[in-house]
């Protein structure tokens, strides 16, 4: 029940910490100062206060999506284990929930985006939903080898099952091959580099940006926010798969899981600082390699 | 029975009274569609007689000229499908009283109202049907009642090539499955459709029933690449016709072809994977070719043959069950592939009936020069979007239950121990996915631009009248219907499922279905989905919360400045779809043309890009041509006299007797004179 109740907390209070020690770490690599680690947190607590202008083209649609994505990102992120504890919903057929829930929320996101009526907003929603077509099945082939290898169909059991067989397991060439493939996933899905520029504000370059160019005040922060949700789930779907670890002591393991999730972010903060967005063009050819990385990965399974 | 008897009684006679009376006269339509909620009424208790009760056999005429008896048999998987066919027969004779007006269709409005009951009837006959005969003849009636009601606005060129189009089509699946039943009868000794043994059977007699089986179903049920009349077909009947086509007669031709595979004895794994293949490449090509498509019922369209590609993959993953001796695999396809045909029966229907209501209020159906209607049509846009969402097979909505159940008895192909073989057919897992992807991309052009944002009033091609309201109240009633019952199946999956386990009973190998239960938590899954929709509600009250409290004032779009923006620069759904139909051009060979705007004082630009239907302009057309030209020769024969006709069939005749003569023994004769 404890584990329950840090987990909901974990999911609820540590998204926003990620983008902040992202940004730290480009600065630092680039030899900023940077913004402060919790500088989205004082960014939400801003925007929630604030008022907000509406386009009067909007219906209801503009107001709920960002709500409805929030809400779906959330619930997929009670199916998935934190570290070594069992997620606080856990049945058959899960895993399968999961990525339907981030469907509903891109459809809501992307929906939301075109209500503004603008054509940077329709850009934005395009390739949004263009890319997410071709990380999709990488996603699917990496739950199959993670399937393949486990021999069950919830997430928790799945995700727990690299912790049992121990990190030198003889699977561990594929489970590397789908964490790659993930992993390009995750920068995809989030619209970090190389496939999006969280940074720049010119529309022709961006694709998350530029979907929430008319929301403002609360309606942002929930954007932002659910933005860093995503992240976070992602990155413990990777977690999970590259570095298991388990101690005899829960509180230990909650202070590894936590560590964990930093070094990704760590991760993902060095690859934005060493690589620069790739052309639009390109990165179907990037996205279809997240594809063959898995599918490796799942044919490795077969032997 | 008798239930069954008198609905497809009431159905045939729904659309007699309007031959009879002035044609401008309003009750001939209310009688029809009365007489059609009677039909779905008696037709709905039949059917849980069955359901309860059990199978039940019956012969309506003996006819000893061809030498069988034309007999009815229902089985719970005949009530399965029957239960589609009234629901969605009532609700679009309830819709066409507010679409199809005889004050504005007063020469049309007759004719479709007696060729809609009769198609309901036929689409009755052959679910029912306990022979072959019994069900060509089903076939046929089909076939034609529904070319009457997809050409009743034949004055239009594309209609009427549509309608012919159809004809064709059908007609060479009534051929290829007369084969079909002639090998049948060859193989069983009668036209009933009873199980035959293995003995009897020889395997290559056995695989030549299963290809014309496939051809002649999939040609009805519009499976690529023999889909080539579906697009025109859906497009241009009336809006509730289409909703019928595509939820239920598309359906008949999965009926036949899981009837014919329960019929023949130990179907190998071969068969299985094939299907499962045909169903992975329509389920991709499908929604692919719908994300090029302009007009709201041909995107429409190619989502139907998407949505057979889904059902096709989940029997093939029954198939692949049966063969290689797996339960789950059997009882979790199948179970998939029946949740699916009623729930793209429902929500394909809510789809054309909301892209109905959208033409007959403004009288395009381009997506392109539509625009914000969300906020003067609400209901309909919201019927629309629940549609979407449930089609794009995203929670808590029905279209998800039936994908979830596949995925799960695809994951478990790829168990492990599984020999790599059938793991390879877990493969299917990803393309189902990217399909599921690729129709949330269509799915969102198309409720975003038709729905969302501003009108594009401003195109003086559109006659897009100011603010078009919702329809009409009978309009809205059956969207409302069929809405309420995507919800329902979608957070009570376990009852819906009790149907279907009641429905595979006959025809499963394994016992019962509670064994469903054991391979997959359905409870659970019922409950989160209704916990989610609970939280998206919550959601949307906080969305709406917010709007109240915090809005500081209402501009318009951000705009960069731009002195006179205008609603035409919005993003169109041409623009939304173009990346992927640029990736996936290889395969969709779009069209384009465009004028760029030169020079200092340039001419007007313009764009426009265009996706064909590939089968059809691409190889059949070109295929008819050619043939056209080569075989003019042959004209001399065709005179145009019935006696020269007649001679022909004689001289046909003459020479297959003549070819029955012991022409063996010739050599021998000759030799002892």
């Amino acid at each position: 029940m404890l584990n329950v109740f840090i987990h909901i907390c974990f999911l609820i209070l540590l998204p926003p910490l990620l983008p902040g020690v992202i940004n730290r770490v480009k600065a630092v690599l680039a030899g900023r100062k940077g913004p402060p680690l919790l500088q989205l947190y004082f960014d939400l607590a801003r925007l929630l206060r604030k008022q907000m202008v509406l386009s009067s083209a909007t219906t209801w649609v503009f107001r709920s999506g960002p709500m409805l994505g929030l809400v779906a990102v959330l619930l997929a992120g009670l199916l998935i284990p934190f570290g070594p504890f069992a997620a606080p919903i856990s049945f058959t057929g899960d895993l399968i929930l999961f990525v339907a829930l981030l469907g509903l929320a891109r459809f809501f996101t992307a929906a939301a985006a075109l209500d503004a009526g603008s054509s940077f907003e329709g850009m934005g929603a395009a390739r949004e939903l263009t890319f997410a077509c071709l990380a999709e099945p990488a996603v699917f082939l990496a739950l199959l080898a993670l399937a393949r290898f486990s021999g069950v169909l919830s997430l928790t059991n799945m995700l727990l099952a690299p912790l049992a067989a121990g990190p030198l397991a003889h699977a561990a060439a594929p489970l590397v091959l789908v964490a790659a493939g993930l992993l390009i996933v995750l920068l995809a899905e989030n619209c970090r580099m190389p496939v999006d520029d969280p940074n720049t504000h010119l529309e022709l370059t961006m694709i998350h940006e530029v979907m929430v160019l008319d929301h403002s005040g609360p309606l942002l922060g929930v954007i932002l926010y659910g933005a860093a949700v995503k992240l976070f789930v992602f990155s413990v779907l990777i977690g999970q798969v590259v570095l298991p670890v388990h101690t005899p002591w829960p509180a230990l393991d909650w202070l590894i899981f936590a560590g964990r999730m930093i070094a990704l972010a760590v991760v993902v903060g060095v690859v934005e600082s060493v690589m620069a967005r790739l052309q639009m063009r390109h990165v179907p050819i990037l996205l279809t390699a997240a594809c063959l990385l898995c599918g490796f990965g799942f044919i490795l399974m077969l032997r | 029975m008798i239930f069954i008897w008198i609905a497809f009684l009431l159905a045939t006679v729904s659309g007699l009274p309007g031959l009879f009376a002035s044609r401008r006269a309003n009750w001939p339509q209310i009688v029809s569609c009365a007489l059609m909620c009677l039909t779905a009424l008696t037709g709905l208790a039949g059917v849980i007689f069955i359901f309860i009760f059990g199978s039940q056999q019956s012969v309506i005429c003996p006819s000893p000229i061809i030498g069988a008896n034309f007999t009815m048999k229902l089985d719970p998987l005949a009530a399965f499908f029957l239960v589609p066919v009234f629901l969605i027969g009532a609700s679009g004779a309830i819709y066409d009283l507010g679409y199809w007006r005889p004050a504005r269709h007063t020469r049309s409005g007759p004719w479709l109202r007696l060729f809609y009951g009769i198609l309901i009837a036929a689409m009755g006959l052959i679910v029912t049907a306990g022979d072959g005969i019994t069900f060509l003849f089903g076939w046929e009636l089909m076939g034609l009642s529904a070319f009457g009601a997809i050409s009743v606005e034949h004055q239009r060129w594309k209609v009427r090539q549509a309608g012919w189009l159809f004809l064709v089509a059908s007609h060479i699946s009534m051929m290829v499955l007369i084969a079909m039943f002639l090998l049948f009868h060859q193989a069983a000794g009668s036209f009933a459709l009873n199980p035959l043994s293995s003995a009897a059977l020889h395997p290559r007699l056995s695989t030549a029933i299963f290809v014309l089986a496939l051809i002649g179903f999939g040609i009805k049920a519009g499976v690529m690449p023999f889909h080539f009349w579906l697009p025109d077909a859906h497009a241009g009947a009336p809006s509730h016709v289409s909703a019928i086509l595509s939820g239920v007669l598309l359906k008949m031709g999965v009926y036949g072809l899981i009837r014919v595979l329960m019929l023949l004895p130990a179907p190998p794994a071969s068969w299985g994977v094939l299907i499962l293949i045909l169903g992975a490449i329509n389920a991709v090509f499908g929604v692919a070719f719908a994300l090029g498509q302009h007009e709201i019922k041909r995107l429409l369209a190619y989502h139907s043959i998407e949505n057979i590609g889904i059902i096709l993959m989940a029997l093939g993953l029954a198939i692949l069950g049966i063969a290689a001796k797996h339960p789950d695999w059997f009882i979790l396809g199948m179970a998939a592939c029946l949740l699916h045909v009623w729930n793209h029966a429902l929500f394909k229907s809510l789809l054309f009936y909301s892209a109905g209501a959208v033409i007959s209020k403004t009288h395009t159906g381009l997506i392109d020069r539509l625009g914000g209607l969300g906020k003067t049509m609400p209901y309909t846009a919201g019927a629309f979007l629940l549609g979407a969402l449930a089609i794009c097979g995203l929670p808590p909505l029905n279209g998800f239950i039936s994908e979830w159940l596949l995925y799960m008895g695809l994951f478990r192909t790829a168990g492990p121990g599984q020999p790599a073989f059938y793991a390879a057919a877990a493969l299917a897992a990803p393309a189902l996915g990217l399909a599921g992807t690729l129709a949330v991309a269509c799915f969102v052009k198309a409720y975003g631009t038709i729905f969302l944002g501003l009108p594009r009033a401003q195109d003086p091609e559109s006659r897009l009248a100011p603010g078009p309201g919702d329809p009409a109240r009978s309009m809205l009633i059956p969207m409302g219907i069929l809405a309420l019952t995507c919800v329902a199946i979608g957070l009570f999956p376990a009852a819906a499922l009790l149907v279907v386990a009641r429905a595979i009973s006959p025809i499963n190998h394994y016992g019962a279905i509670a064994a469903l239960n054991q391979y997959v938590s359905v409870s659970a899954l019922g409950v989160m989905t209704l916990v989610l929709a609970l939280s998206l509600v919550a959601g949307w009250l906080v969305g709406e919360w917010l709007k109240n409290r915090a809005v500081k004032r209402r501009v318009g779009t951000w705009d960069c400045g731009y002195a006179k923006p205008s609603s035409r620069m919005q993003y169109t759904a041409t623009s939304l779809a173009d990346g992927l139909v640029g990736l996936l051009g290889w395969l969709l060979r779009p069209h384009k043309s465009s004028q760029r705007p030169r020079g200092a004082f340039p001419a007007p630009a313009r764009f426009s890009s265009h996706v064909d239907e590939v089968v059809l302009d691409r190889v059949l057309v070109p295929l008819w041509v050619f043939a056209k030209n080569k075989l003019s020769v042959l004209k001399t024969f065709q005179q145009g006299s019935l006696q020269m006709y007649l001679l022909y069939i004689l001289l046909a005749l003459l020479i297959l007797l003549l070819t029955l003569s012991p022409w063996g023994e010739l050599p021998q004769w000759l030799l002892a004179h």
